[in-house]
């Protein structure tokens, strides 16, 4: 494996009282793309809350690019280069769509992609980007999520299911654009319930199973019977 | 000829009541915070333009550059030492807080001030007037008062929709979860959001002490002044706050043209008409 980005090592996380995480290690590598899947509530995304900052983490429990950030505030962890692509789109809906992704980008941290280059890689975007981000559809706004994302130019990009609530055609065109992502050379942790579509995508898999890593592996060496067995532990 | 004259006088009012209304309304519309110190900030102004003008013998006019940085300075600290731990899914902290801040302004300034009213002189340009021709004469300082007053809601727009900090505000007012993820320090936004209507107070305050005498238990009848004309103008929009403030002045000019003792009594049921009437407000913006 090539040297770690991202190193999660035992944490723990809490929704509240109700504990979500119980000792959840991970490594994603420079430039490689991992996906966390698991059935609902299997801690997903709260994996991904925690590492973003939403979730408060032990101080030594997540290590970035060689230093230690958890429990840092979600907005100095974005400084460091990981950005968020949170479940359920989020636009800002006062803002046009070209101000979101410039409020994306407004950290300005030097990197491959500018808005000319985010207009190359969803050219629908170019045309509605006068728009209120509300007036685009669902996977529009996905693609745009996804773009704010990258206008941070992120060391470490994380995606809660961007699969969901899309019509499967709109699914493939944006998993499409993943490799393009990954040549510019950030790494991605992608959240998933579609299995086929996580394995084709990334490079290992981690299964979640109650909170805890039930099964990890290279995506291509996983057989449907080692997941299904880790997604509902029989 | 003498209702143009009642109206335009309302109208030049209005300008100052939608100054006092754009801070209140741009702290709502950033942070669900309702201040209710909002009004004793502006006589904290005045008092700030009183003592600037004394000690440095210059105009009321001129203290601005001085009595506008220190406002916006206090909003910024206030925010960030104070109200940023109010801030959360209960509205009712930072109301009960700022009501206590208040009481405290009210309080500090009559130890300070004593109860005595006083006044901002700002010479010749108080009685000048403009011949605007058949007879209408307008007060030069009003005129001024009302070209500054559509300046400031004009800057509060271009600030929102044209630059990176106002779409650091919207982006923050619409989830501030997620404006964290694209590096904005929710607390940093906050205590921008209250400088800049601190700023915007500092200017209101210094003309509202230009105008009329004021002391220091002036600032709740402003602080009604200024939601009324939100409410009018309707939450969320800029420019209704000004035709909120121009509603509102010309009810309040019209209402003292008939008897002095309405002038009040006029706004507010031009308030509580709009309100029966039109909820939303003349100009909501439209939220989805």
């Amino acid at each position: 494996m090539p040297e770690p980005l991202l190193t999660v090592r035992g944490l723990d996380a809490f929704y509240g009282d109700i504990q979500a995480l119980f000792g959840v290690s991970i490594e994603v590598g420079r430039g490689e793309a991992v996906a966390v899947i698991g059935a609902n509530g299997a801690g997903k995304s709260a994996l991904l809350k925690s590492i973003a900052g939403l979730l408060r983490a032990q101080p030594d429990a997540i290590t970035f690019d060689g230093a230690p950030i958890g429990g840092l505030p979600a907005y100095a962890v974005a400084a460091r280069g990981i950005a968020f692509v949170p479940e359920g789109r989020g636009l800002f809906p006062s803002l046009s769509v070209e101000e979101n992704l410039l409020i994306g980008g407004q950290l300005k941290r030097p990197g491959p992609w500018t808005l000319a280059r985010i207009y190359e890689l969803f050219p629908v975007l170019a045309e509605r980007r006068k728009l209120p981000s509300t007036a685009l559809s669902g996977g529009q706004q996905q693609m745009a999520v996804l773009s704010r994302a990258l206008m941070a130019n992120p060391k470490l990009l994380l995606c809660d299911e961007i699969s969901l609530g899309l019509a499967p055609i709109v699914v493939r065109d944006i998993y499409a654009r993943l490799p393009a992502i990954l040549r510019e050379g950030a790494s991605i942790v992608l959240v998933e319930q579609d299995v086929v579509q996580a394995q084709k995508a990334a490079a290992r898999v981690y299964c979640l199973q109650e909170g805890r890593v039930a099964l990890t592996g290279a995506a291509k060496d996983l057989t449907r019977e080692q997941i299904a067995a880790a997604y509902f532990g029989v | 000829m003498e209702w143009i004259n009642v109206i335009l006088q309302g109208v030049l009012v209005g300008g100052l009541y939608a100054m006092f209304a754009a801070g209140l309304s741009l702290i709502f519309g950033v942070m669900r915070l309702v201040n209710i110190a909002h009004g004793d900030l502006i006589v904290l102004a005045a008092y700030i333009a009183l003592v600037t003008t004394q000690t440095l013998g210059i105009g009321p006019l001129t203290s601005l550059l001085i009595v506008v940085p220190v406002m916006a300075l206090t909003g910024y600290a206030l925010q960030w030492f104070v109200l940023n731990r109010t801030l959360g899914d209960d509205l009712l902290p930072p109301l009960l807080v700022t009501f206590g801040l208040s009481v405290i302004i009210q309080n500090g300034l009559l130890t300070i001030f004593t109860a005595d009213s006083v006044k901002l002189q700002a010479g010749a340009i108080e009685v000048a007037t403009v011949n605007l021709g058949s007879g209408v004469y307008v007060g030069l300082l009003p005129l001024l008062q009302f070209a500054v007053a559509v300046a400031v809601i004009g800057g509060l727009q271009f600030i929102f929709y044209r630059t990176a900090l106002g779409r650091a505000f919207r982006a923050t007012a619409d989830d501030p979860a997620v404006a964290q993820l694209m590096g904005l320090d929710n607390r940093r936004v906050f205590a921008l959001a209250m400088a800049l209507s601190l700023a915007v107070v500092a200017i209101a305050g210094v003309f509202l002490a230009v105008r009329a005498n004021f002391d220091p238990s002036q600032g709740p009848a402003r602080l009604i002044f200024g939601f009324e004309a939100v409410i009018i103008g309707g939450l969320g929009s800029l420019w209704g706050t000004l035709a909120g403030g121009l509603i509102l002045g010309v009810a309040q000019a019209i209402g003292a043209h008939l008897n002095p003792g309405w002038q009040i009594l006029a706004g507010h049921i031009a308030f509580l008409v709009v309100l029966a009437v039109r909820p939303q407000g003349l100009f909501p913006k439209v939220r989805t």
